[in-house]
């Protein structure tokens, strides 16, 4: 039933998006923004509605970092790791949080509270070393300033 | 009206606790009937006293930071809304040396406007270029830009006129203007700053392009990892189609521009101009081969202008003050101002615009007050990812577009990173590889393999095994990459590679004698990056 469902969603969101030039991305961005990730079963409904074929759908899910083929964890660490943020420390501070986490990049806490990925600059450069915890932007962080963020995420759940 | 007090939306002041400290400040102002207003601004540049609380007094804005949300009951207690002592206090906003020994044209706005106020944009100039533009014919747009001497900002530094004149002379049915805010490069952040300080001046330099060239159709592709810039471009665009400044009759003209923007997803090579145009038909972002040039067939085949950020941004008061003006600033052929960002481990970060010709010294000693370390300045890395890094001997090059290439470096998207002497510069080496590698596009062989095999010899120098011959093989390589890449990822990659291995040989394990055929391989400033 609840397959059927998300079935209709997809094919809602493409359609509304459809006549847009170049309508892929916009609709994989909304996808992603409702499920957290692009359900394998989103692919064909897509193609079918963008009059595509599933390999050029799938092939653009794959190119692109930001697109997950796994549901995600409640909540999405990424870690700087481009230069500006080494210069100040940022390999320190992910082994720091990868420790902390017990976790690796790429990889999802059991709990499902957790997702820790990498990510190469984030604009704040003149706030190094940045991470991103959900849609928030944190710069200078050291591990001390992790570890009390971290603990007010656990606390929320 | 009244009088204001000032806190930015930015956000990198955001990322320091600025929203924290505007809403202690709303907390007390409540208290005294709403007044002041509080308005959220774009960032000064001024990171390492943000979060900046400014408030206005009869002589001008003044500033305190950084502040905290716990600074705020005794800001009040002293008085700072007329301008009182506190520890905090930073003097007149304008008189901070670091903003007041700049060149501030392409962010004349940023940090002072409401981002979110056409009026405040009005009432600040604005769209006085495009209204100078819709009295102009192409040919005569298309002169100003050439005489500014404009050029692209995004790093490949192509003149700008000359990009508008190509699409201009293309016939067809439609055109396109595109802006690439895809700005991926570390230690990058002007793109970003413009459209959450100012996104009207984004739109305005576009409508420019569109007007001159007679497109009717723009896009700014704006990174996945800027959603305050996206929201803030958003807002800009409702507003502008709102009061006649996009749509049809532009400004009452007989001209249409409609403008959206689009959302990348995470893919440093789009911010590759094709790449990009390949991304915004919804595909994967591959690198075209090139002729022909965007400017002749770009998106969906059609002529389009694609132009960084920062140049768009620069066009409105060119257009407003004469090309003359803008190109009185500068240096050789390097002309106008450059929103140098510097980062990295430095003492005061920040947005710096000056003219074309300030050193490097300058800007990381002057203005950037050494490391934030307090250790010695070891190299800087100068446009990016894909940059040169050079050593401290080498920081009095100018910021100029040829005096970089002649060191073997480039300029970029102008980003300086600052390392100090704990750096390990065979990492960064192994870095670039795998940076290059995970984010190649795949179409062309050298960049695709090349990188990979990159990271893995660079690892076996670090290792020392069968160390001279790895040395030899990274040489050719680079060749390899730099000669072969269909673009500038893969063909410049072997810059910080090579400058790496150039000037700090005892990283990678070598006397510096043991490389010395290295230094014939210095002329690696291959294609620059495009966007």
């Amino acid at each position: 039933m609840k397959e059927r469902g998300n079935k209709e969603v997809f094919r809602s969101v493409a359609s509304s998006l459809k006549d847009k030039p170049g309508a892929l991305l916009p609709v994989l961005h909304k996808i992603q923004e409702r499920f957290g990730y692009i359900p394998d079963d989103a692919i064909p409904v897509i193609a079918e509605v963008l009059n595509l074929s599933r390999a050029e759908v799938y092939g653009v899910v794959s190119f692109y970092h930001d697109f997950r083929s796994e549901p995600p964890g409640k909540h999405i660490i990424r870690v700087c790791r481009a230069e500006s943020c080494q210069a100040m420390g940022a390999t320190m501070l992910a082994s720091h949080i990868k420790r902390s986490l017990g976790l690796d990049f790429g990889q999802t806490r059991s709990d499902r509270l957790f997702t820790l990925e990498p990510v190469y600059c984030l604009g704040n450069c003149a706030c190094s070393p940045a991470i991103t915890i959900d849609q928030d932007l944190y710069g200078r962080v050291t591990p001390q300033r992790f570890d009390e963020l971290l603990m007010q995420f656990q606390e929320r759940g | 009206m009244g009088f204001a007090v000032y806190v930015a939306q930015d956000s990198g002041a955001l990322s320091l606790g600025a929203e924290q400290v505007a809403r202690a400040l709303g907390r007390r102002i409540d208290k005294r009937n709403g007044s002041p207003r509080i308005v959220r601004t774009g960032s000064r540049g001024l990171y390492w006293l943000e979060p900046i609380v400014e408030v206005d007094t009869p002589r001008g804005r003044v500033a305190y930071g950084p502040v905290t949300p716990g600074d705020v009951e005794s800001l009040f207690e002293a008085g700072f809304l007329d301008g009182k002592e506190h520890r905090l206090r930073l003097g007149f906003a304008q008189e901070i040396p670091y903003l007041k020994n700049q060149d501030r044209l392409t962010f004349a706005r940023v940090g002072i406007v409401d981002p979110a106020s056409l009026d405040d944009y009005l009432a600040h100039g604005g769209y006085r270029g495009l209204s100078r533009a819709l009295e102009m014919t192409g040919k005569q747009i298309v002169d100003e830009v050439s005489i500014s001497g404009l050029r692209g900002r995004g790093g490949a530094a192509f003149p700008a006129g000359t990009k508008w004149k190509t699409a201009l002379e293309a016939a067809a049915d439609q055109k396109y203007v595109v802006c690439n805010a895809d700005e991926g490069d570390s230690g990058t952040f002007a793109d970003r700053m413009l459209m959450e300080g100012d996104p009207f001046v984004v739109l305005e330099g576009m409508t420019i392009a569109a007007v001159c060239v007679g497109a009717t159709q723009g896009y700014v592709y704006v990174r996945s990892e800027y959603p305050h810039a996206h929201r803030a471009l958003d807002r800009a665009i409702k507003a502008a189609y709102e009061r006649g400044y996009l749509g049809e009759k532009v400004m009452g003209s007989a001209k249409t521009f409609h403008l959206e923007v689009r959302v990348g997803a995470g893919s440093y090579i789009c911010g590759e101009e094709t790449a990009m145009l390949e991304s915004l038909e919804g595909k994967r972002g591959m690198v075209r081969y090139r002729p022909p040039v965007p400017a002749v067939e770009g998106l969906f085949g059609k002529p389009t202008v694609v132009n960084n950020l920062v140049t768009f941004a620069s066009v409105p008061i060119i257009l407003e003050k004469g090309g003359e003006f803008y190109n009185e600033y500068g240096t050789g052929r390097s002309r106008g101002t450059l929103p140098v960002q510097l980062a990295g481990n430095v003492k005061r970060p920040g947005l710096i615009e000056k003219a074309f010709g300030v050193t490097l010294r300058q800007l990381v000693y002057d203005y950037g007050g050494g490391t934030a370390s307090g250790r010695a300045v070891r190299a800087v890395q100068v446009g990016g990812p894909l940059g040169a890094y050079l050593p401290e001997s080498e920081l009095d090059t100018p910021v100029d577009y040829e005096a970089l290439a002649a060191r073997g470096g480039l300029l970029g998207h102008g980003g300086v990173v600052v390392f100090d002497d704990t750096v390990d510069m065979a990492e960064m080496a192994r870095y670039a590889m795998e940076f290059c590698a995970l984010e190649s596009c795949g179409k062309c062989t050298p960049c695709r393999i090349g990188a990979v095999r990159g990271a893995e010899v660079i690892e076996r120098i670090i290792r020392n095994v069968d160390r001279k011959t790895n040395v030899a093989l990274l040489k050719e390589l680079c060749e390899t990459m730099k000669f072969g890449s269909l673009c500038a990822l893969g063909g410049l990659t072997p810059l910080p590679v090579m400058s790496a291995l150039k000037h700090f040989p005892g990283d990678f394990g070598l006397a510096p004698e043991e490389i010395e055929a290295a230094h014939e391989h210095q002329e690696l400033t291959g294609r620059a990056p495009s966007g």
